[in-house]
């Protein structure tokens, strides 16, 4: 398929594969921010073609999985209100709450709707109006356009049954705590090319300089990481941290300025713990008071709740990066994608989910790797 | 749309007194009588001249019986390139050729919801009775019932299947052997992605076409060949992975499938990448695999390939000894990774 086969081309890959290896002269820790990534490093064997000294760390970029559990639960509270149309991405259904998940609200009766995009559910709303329509607006820098563009078109419109329950965190901030901790292993980012289209670089070059990391901006093919991968050990070799793009074709250096703007307009940045990683300052997006009126949280008058994740589960571990998930003494048994404990078993983006589904019985064998 | 339907002969159920289906169609009275005698058995040929009863009798043909039934719930009922009706007998039709039969006989029992309009059901029937004489197959005993408004979703059905083995052959996992080649039939994902393409709130530009159509015709030709045929699984929910997966747990073999060689059209695979599907994992309706021995399979390929159920019919994998049991799928990288099974539900009521 154009625009798709030439990023996944064999030879190439491999020639990538074989630079990585020539240029590496000792170890090297590279986290890949993005779930999207962990995915096709995973799908694709990425990690298989890469020299032994060459670790890649599954960074924290699920959205799905640093939804924080309050949201889960209140997510649930509002599916389960008689009458609501509660309508979500995909993923997020079978995430596990306290109790309960939101595929099992629809079971119970309850009207969940997966949908594609925030305006597909403000569609939704305008022919229900005599509904409450809410959509669970989850995700990074990426989605957050999408969420402004319905908040704007709502507001505009005077939709009056339309609400969303916010939870978009932004990645830099993440990226920094990451930084910050005591225990931290990565030497270089691959940062989320799809959150850079919206954003830009510049706000990783502070990050960059600060931390002495080299971050480069990268896409999701296998042919984009691998090139990413040779970037970021180049600079490691060479003692340089800066900020590099290697996803030209789609990321310009001062991102999507619209989008940007849309953002800044409808959102204000507030503090917001993340599952698995704790509170970050700065780090998530709640509405602007012009656009109080369209807060779920407000509407339907949820009060703040405290929650707390299964022992068994280690998915805090896993999204910081200092655990595999097959190193996760749950993996695979108390977890699966049909019984989770974490959300990082469900998601599309999440890094057990892609051992699960791609590698259960190797990696199990043989931990090491 | 192509479903097969011939010219449209008006519907046998004057529209003017009952344009829906009334609960009384189910309820064993005169209107019952009159939509079995109209819409069915005038679709489905008239009862044996001993004349109606409770059960059909039938000649017992040489040989060995494979029996099969199968649930007809797909939504909506008419999607891109077939309907309920088609799909319901090409389902138990392919089920019958897994085994190696010849189809002879399939029961249809439908399950109407009040409301219904007549002029969908009509469609459907005749869908059924064009698909059933293209496969060879008589739909002989069938049974109909009403439920309320809002306790069905429009018409579910349910066929199950007679058919007879002609051949000595034991066409079953346990016959797979470790050196066996693995053939598809065709491209995948078709009829998955286009029920997708219909659901709420999905549009693609252009059109999928679901690729319902029966198969029994293909797999009768090459045990007519002679061909040695260990093994044989449509492709339906759960796509690839799921047939491979079930069969190398049951016969406790590896697979091992090349990525590169398994035909897949541009549409499908980017409806898939933009859904974020493994087209692997999507449904079709008119696909199988085959394990034949490494030997055949130069002339298997060759005799799936002159026909149009096959015409893109591809040598995609080999079977190895292996414990535990499982799919390993390897890619244009040289890396390889495990083909499981998908987890949940991909897609609900596809079928």
């Amino acid at each position: 398929m154009k625009y798709l086969d030439e990023y996944r081309d064999g030879p190439k890959a491999r020639d990538y594969a074989r630079r990585i290896a020539r240029l590496t002269t000792r170890p090297w820790a590279i986290m890949e921010v993005c779930g999207g990534q962990t995915h096709a490093i995973v799908k694709f064997g990425l990690d298989e073609l890469l020299p032994k000294s060459i670790t890649l760390i599954h960074g924290p970029g699920c959205p799905v999985c640093v939804t924080p559990l309050e949201f889960i639960d209140k997510a649930i509270e509002i599916a389960s209100r008689p009458g609501t149309i509660f309508c979500s991405f995909g993923d997020m259904l079978r995430v596990p709450g306290s109790a309960s998940d939101l595929l099992s609200v629809k079971a119970g009766g309850g009207d969940v709707r997966i949908v594609y995009s925030p305006l597909d559910a403000l569609k939704i709303a305008a022919q229900n109006p005599s509904r409450e329509v809410v959509f669970f607006a989850v995700g990074f820098e990426t989605t957050a356009p999408a969420t402004a563009m319905a908040a704007h078109q709502a507001a505009e419109q005077g939709v009056k049954n339309f609400s969303m329950l916010v939870s978009h965190v932004l990645v830099p901030p993440a990226m920094e705590a990451l930084l910050s901790s005591p225990d931290c292993r990565v030497q270089g980012f691959l940062a989320a090319g799809h959150v850079c289209a919206v954003m830009g670089c510049a706000e990783y070059e502070p990050i960059a300089a600060q931390y002495r990391v080299p971050i480069v901006v990268t896409g999701f093919e296998p042919l984009d990481i691998l090139q990413g991968v040779l970037m970021c050990v180049r600079q490691l070799e060479q003692g340089r941290a800066v900020v590099e793009n290697q996803y030209l074709r789609v990321v310009r250096p001062d991102g999507n300025p619209h989008a940007r703007k849309l953002i800044r307009q409808v959102f204000a940045v507030v503090p917001r713990p993340w599952r698995g990683l704790g509170p970050i300052p700065a780090s998530g997006l709640r509405l602007r008071s012009q656009y109080e009126t369209l807060d779920a949280e407000k509407r339907f008058g949820l009060a703040a709740r405290t929650t707390a994740e299964p022992a068994e589960c280690l998915s805090g571990l896993v999204l910081q990066g200092r655990l595999k998930p097959v190193e996760c003494p749950a993996f695979g048994k108390a977890c699966t994608p049909e019984h989770p404990l974490g959300a990082p078993m469900v998601s599309s983006e999440g890094a057990c989910a892609a051992y699960y589904r791609y590698r259960p019985h190797a990696l199990a064998a043989d931990p090491a790797r | 749309m192509n479903t097969g339907v011939e010219s449209s002969p008006a519907c046998p159920i004057p529209i003017r007194q009952y344009p829906r289906v009334l609960l009384a169609h189910g309820g064993g009275g005169t209107l019952m009588h009159e939509l079995l005698e109209k819409m069915f058995f005038s679709a489905f040929g008239k009862p044996p001249a001993e004349g109606r009863h409770d059960s059909v009798v039938l000649p017992f043909p040489a040989g060995r019986l494979a029996f099969t039934t199968d649930s007809y719930v797909v939504r909506p009922i008419i999607f891109p390139g077939g309907d309920i009706g088609s799909l319901a007998v090409h389902g138990t039709v392919n089920d019958l050729a897994m085994s190696g039969a010849r189809p002879l006989w399939l029961s249809a029992a439908f399950i109407l919801e009040e409301g219904l309009p007549m002029e969908t059901l009509w469609r459907v029937v005749r869908s059924m009775r064009d698909a059933a004489g293209r496969c060879g197959v008589r739909i002989v005993t069938g049974d109909t019932k009403v439920v309320d408004q809002r306790h069905g979703d429009g018409l579910f059905i349910n066929t199950a299947g007679i058919g007879v083995i002609e051949h000595p052959l034991v066409i079953a996992p346990a016959s797979v052997r470790a050196g066996d080649a693995v053939l598809l039939s065709g491209d995948l994902g078709r009829h998955g992605m286009a029920i997708m393409s219909v659901r709420e709130g999905l549009e693609f530009q252009g059109k999928i076409e679901s690729d319902s159509a029966p198969v029994s015709d293909l797999v009768l030709q090459l045990l007519a060949a002679g061909l040695e045929i260990h093994c044989l699984r449509d492709v339906t929910r759960g796509g690839l992975a799921s047939a491979l997966n079930e069969i190398a747990r049951e016969a406790r073999r590896k697979i091992t499938v090349d990525s590169s060689s398994i035909p897949l059209r541009e549409d499908v695979h980017a409806a898939c990448e933009l859904l974020g599907l493994d087209p692997l994992q999507v449904a079709c309706e008119g696909r199988f695999v085959a394990f034949v021995p490494a030997a055949a399979a130069d002339q298997a390929l060759f005799l799936m390939r002159r026909h149009d159920g096959g015409a893109g019919a591809a040598r995609i994998g080999a079977v190895e000894e292996g414990d535990p049991p499982l799919v390993v799928l390897k890619n244009d990288l040289g890396a390889s990774r495990i083909l499981d099974m998908a987890g949940g539900e991909q897609l609900p009521r596809i079928c």
